[in-house]
């Protein structure tokens, strides 16, 4: 009981700062959206690093290191990387932005090509691909609910209500109650996670070093890649899909655009690996579940943070863990909703209907924002994934866009509207078929080397769409109206 | 970006070379198995060279330039 009071507590202390952090802002699009585009180092700096502590490292790293291991470690490498490839990519980006006054993603690549078509293109991608990154974020919460109620509160109940309060949440709030509740949520989450991945090896087995010689012993192998499937070769294509399509999340992508200047980015990129290291300690308590609560399999493995924390200590600490999880799983999914609601209905809607005025938009987006609700409730609560997976899957989807957004930053890009739009149609139409027929590589050519075999086929639909993006531009290249050089 | 952009590659090839030549669960270095102590340093040099190219790129002081 203790521990459900205190997630309703810091549901309704979210709701409360969201609500203070709207006060003399005129809620207009661009409020709403990219906060004015006023925002500093330091709250840009938390809506980036939003994406690290979320619930998909709280529970979704814990539970790929209890599921499957060492490739959750790619968590930790993919992450690294992406901050590498912000460096460059970003104050390309965000000057662009400024100077045309762009609100979301696809009115960049509509804007770059000159070709409101790839926008909608852009936004449709966007949209699909934020659906199970939703998806992931109410699954979390469900976990949540669920444990800290010690299964007095169905998963179907869990679900609904958390979705209600996220909802709600953005609803009111907007992206600078986001930006706020990210300073709480990543100091709540940084004591918790180093408290949790210190306490509980040192209480268990006596140490880090101890628990990981235990672990090693109960599963020889476990700490390193397996021979077959989730291999090494799956470890680097993963990593190089995810690092790539990091910056592609429209919600990402849009969250840059809240930054005051281009300088911002860079100095991110000095410290953004270093503040995500904490996922070490998320790692080890996954570890130490392996040892003391064994048995889960499957999407049971998002439990094991929780499900430890429930074994190893009373119910208020559950509560707290609890608390920070619900907050961790809030921000981003209001981040999420209001991203895909905007996306709707500025790039796709409005598209069709000429001279919607921003009012309307505004208007027709939180409309929308429980309609994304309904559908990822119905999707969670049908579903039955672990959190990784249902991340990678949303990563399949956006990478597609990174090929093309990299040639649009050339000075002379050589990628025609038509081979952007070809390109990014099939990639998602290959990611789409693979995700349905559950094929991989392994299944198609199982004569082929290991290595090929065990790619993630995400690469494999961005190789398609590269080589189609290449073929159509060079076909369509004498077509091409001159794209003024920015 | 200039020149300097290169070193950049330098974590990306770092990062994956462990795991390439040595995926093993030993010699455990400060209690971690190889390859999450492998991809930690990497994340700490990964934040060095950013920050060298940080103080040695130009578009550091003319921050207004695109790519």
């Amino acid at each position: 009981m203790i521990a459900l009071v205190l997630l309703a507590v810091s549901a309704a202390l979210a709701l409360g700062i969201g609500v203070k952090a709207r006060s003399g802002h005129v809620m207009g699009l661009e409020q709403w959206t990219v906060g004015g585009r006023g925002f500093g180092a330091a709250l840009v700096f938390l809506l980036l690093a939003g994406e690290i502590y979320t619930t998909f490292t709280f529970l979704g790293a814990s539970g790929y290191a209890y599921g499957l291991g060492a490739p959750a470690y790619y968590i930790l490498a993919y992450g690294t990387l992406a901050y590498i490839v912000s460096y460059f990519m970003l104050p390309a980006v965000w000057n662009y932005a400024r100077t045309h006054k762009l609100v979301s993603q696809p009115d960049f690549f509509a804007q770059k090509y000159g070709s409101p078509a790839l926008g909608v293109l852009v936004a449709l991608v966007g949209v699909i691909a934020l659906v199970p990154y939703l998806v992931l974020q109410f699954t979390g919460l469900g976990v949540i609910v669920v444990a800290a109620s010690y299964g007095a509160v169905s998963k179907a109940a869990a679900v609904l209500i958390g979705a209600a309060v996220v909802t709600f949440y953005v609803i009111i709030s907007g992206v600078r109650g986001s930006a706020w509740v990210s300073i709480i949520k990543d100091i709540l989450i940084i004591a918790v996670v180093l408290f949790l991945g210190l306490y509980l090896p040192a209480h268990y087995e006596g140490g880090v070093g101890a628990m990981f010689q235990a672990v090693d012993k109960a599963k020889p192998g476990f700490l390193a890649f397996a021979d077959h499937g989730k291999s090494v070769s799956w470890f680097v294509s993963t990593v190089l899909l995810t690092a790539f399509g990091f910056f592609m999340w429209p919600h990402s992508f849009g969250a840059c655009y809240t930054a005051r200047n281009a300088g911002v980015f860079r100095k991110n990129a000095i410290f953004l690996p270093l503040y995500q290291l904490v996922l070490c300690l998320v790692f080890f308590v996954g570890f130490t579940a392996v040892l003391v609560v064994p048995g889960l399999k499957g999407a049971a493995t998002n439990m094991a943070l929780l499900k430890i924390v429930v074994t190893a200590f009373p119910p208020w600490v559950v509560g707290i863990v609890g608390a920070t999880g619900v907050l961790t799983a809030l921000v981003p999914g209001s981040l999420i909703m209001m991203t895909a609601a905007t996306l709707f209905s500025r790039n796709i809607v409005a598209v069709f209907r000429p001279g919607q005025s921003d009012d309307q938009t505004v208007r027709l987006a939180k409309f929308l924002v429980p309609v994304v609700a309904l559908i990822a409730v119905y999707f969670t609560i049908a579903g039955s994934s672990t959190i990784v997976a249902l991340l990678l899957m949303g990563y399949s989807f956006v990478t597609q866009l990174f090929p093309a957004l990299l040639c649009s930053l050339m000075a002379r890009n050589p990628v025609t509207r038509q081979g952007a739009f070809a390109g990014i149609a099939v990639g998602v139409a290959a990611v789409v078929y693979f995700t349905v027929s559950n094929e991989t590589l392994a299944t198609l050519f199982p004569d082929w080397p290991e290595t090929i075999r065990d790619l993630n086929i995400g690469t494999v639909a961005v190789l398609l769409n590269i080589l189609v993006m290449a073929g159509v531009s060079a076909a369509t290249a004498t077509s091409r109206r001159a794209v003024p050089a920015e | 970006m200039k020149l300097i952009g290169l070193l950049a590659v330098i974590p990306f090839i770092g990062m994956f070379a462990g795991p390439i030549f040595h995926n093993s669960v030993t010699p455990f270095i400060f209690g971690l198995p190889f390859i999450l102590a492998w991809i930690v340093a990497w994340v700490f040099i990964a934040s060095g060279t950013m920050a060298v190219i940080y103080f040695l790129d130009p578009a550091r002081t003319a921050p207004e330039e695109g790519l």
